[in-house]
């Protein structure tokens, strides 16, 4: 029960308190590149949780049984980005090959992602919490949702943001850079919410 | 051997180990689960402009190219602005037979210039169509005719489209007839039709006559003289504005002759 209770906790924190992108900061280029449209940012946000949860899978065997049983925690990262970057390959020729369908929907976001700062930031950050294999799976899926929230809401803000009349100055970028900090202002009034839930 | 060097050696050949086992996996899989891409695809895809202006129904060129290899009984001909060479060379590469391009060209079904119409409101907002249109139908007093704030000139990929005189005009010359402007205008005022014919009704109001009259000098007043001049059962009144049928239209005329208020026009 009580590690149940453990999964709870580390889906709801990682999905509103530790937002990867509102919170963390992480995965911003495609938060800011594809939430111009409702459809293109759902697209990308469940195309980043399969890749999350995919990376996952495989990052952890490999830190525990190869990586920490040489002594080569060191080589983390350079590790990490060589196998994420291979598996989204592999993963993409084979969704091409027998689910043409989910390959044509996830799209140029499946490779968009490979190297993304986020998915990296995830796998690193499960083992720096100390998470076992479930624990890390169920943070990959959280934060993944985090991710497709966050994009959500703010594409919805851009649609606003479109038909408003902004300053010249404020055009394009900025207005979306200042609509960004609101909303992650916003996020910021979840702290310490899921830690009293469970009082 | 000491142990920085162990230490070294063990880091290289993991990380070399890994990164061998993943070149191996994705050229076993790229070889093994390969998905056979049509050839002709591509060669189709050079025939195409490469405009992306999607006259064809698909999405871009290359969902043309692939929709005319995959999709069973997808025409040769729905390239307008490729016209009849290109139709041509998709029919040799695909070796079906060739099907003529009926190439069209936008026209404008308004002609309520600053003459002949006058504003009901000094609109102040964002000068774009999309948002005059939102406030109580536009700012002029026919609210079914152009406002003249060039939405369709902004998206024309040709700038075949000029505002003059308070409303659209089309230039016959370049337009591709892509169609782009048909969907943008938020009235629905512009249309495409065949090239060859040179015959259009440049009205929309389906307000009755005297009403029409009342807003624009230069509205369609439903008085049916052209449709009993037609001499193909062409054009017909309808909603009190009249309408051409380009299947039957022969481009004589002789309506564009006995109209009273000069709606309907030929091009040049």
């Amino acid at each position: 029960m009580e590690y149940f209770k453990s999964l709870v906790v580390i889906l709801m924190t990682s999905v509103l308190v530790n937002n990867y992108v509102l919170n963390k900061f992480l995965g911003i280029c495609p938060f800011l590149g594809v939430s111009k449209k409702l459809n293109q940012a759902t697209g990308m946000g469940i195309a980043v949780i399969f890749v999350m949860l995919v990376a996952t899978a495989v990052t952890w065997p490999i830190q525990i049984f190869v990586l920490n049983r040489f002594g080569l925690e060191y080589m983390q990262t350079i590790v990490f980005i060589l196998v994420i970057a291979a598996l989204v390959q592999f993963v993409e020729i084979v969704l091409k090959k027998y689910i043409p369908g989910l390959h044509k929907s996830l799209g140029v976001y499946l490779p968009l992602i490979t190297t993304n700062c986020a998915v990296l930031g995830v796998t690193i950050n499960n083992i720096n919490d100390g998470y076992d294999f479930t624990q890390s799976m169920v943070s990959s899926l959280g934060c993944g949702l985090g991710f497709l929230l966050a994009m959500v809401l703010f594409s919805g803000v851009r649609t606003r943001l479109e038909s408003e009349n902004i300053p010249k100055a404020f055009q394009g970028l900025p207005i979306t850079l200042l609509a960004a900090s609101i909303v992650s202002l916003a996020f910021f009034g979840f702290g310490g919410i899921v830690d009293n839930m469970f009082k | 051997m000491p142990d920085i060097v162990i230490a070294l050696l063990a880091a290289v050949i993991v990380v070399a180990g890994i990164g061998l086992l993943c070149g191996i996996l994705l050229s076993v899989s790229s070889k093994f689960m390969a998905v056979k891409k049509d050839e002709r695809i591509e060669k189709i895809r050079n025939c195409l402009p490469g405009a992306n202006c999607g006259a064809c129904g698909f999405a871009g060129c290359d969902g043309y190219a692939e929709a005319l290899i995959e999709v069973e009984g997808t025409k040769t001909n729905l390239c307008i602005p490729g016209a009849d060479p290109v139709s041509q060379k998709i029919s040799d590469v695909l070796g079906v037979e060739f099907e003529d391009v009926v190439e069209m060209v936008a026209f404008v079904q308004c002609n309520g210039n600053c003459a002949a119409t006058s504003k009901k409101t000094d609109y102040q907002g964002i000068k774009t169509c999309a948002a005059a249109s939102l406030f109580y139908g536009g700012d002029g007093k026919c609210t079914y005719g152009c406002m003249g704030y060039g939405d369709c000139a902004s998206i024309c990929p040709t700038n075949s489209i000029c505002i003059e005189n308070g409303i659209s005009h089309v230039d016959p010359r370049t337009c591709i007839g892509c169609g782009l402007c048909v969907s943008r205008c938020p009235k629905g005022i512009i249309a495409l039709k065949p090239t060859v014919k040179s015959v259009y009704v440049a009205c929309s109001n389906k307000d009755k006559g005297a009403v029409a009259r009342k807003k624009c000098k230069n509205a369609c007043i439903g008085c049916k003289k052209c449709e009993m001049t037609c001499p193909t059962d062409a054009i017909k009144v309808e909603n009190n504005l009249s309408r051409i049928d380009y299947s039957k239209c022969v481009s004589c005329g002789k309506c564009a002759d006995v109209c009273p208020t000069g709606c309907i026009a030929i091009c040049k």
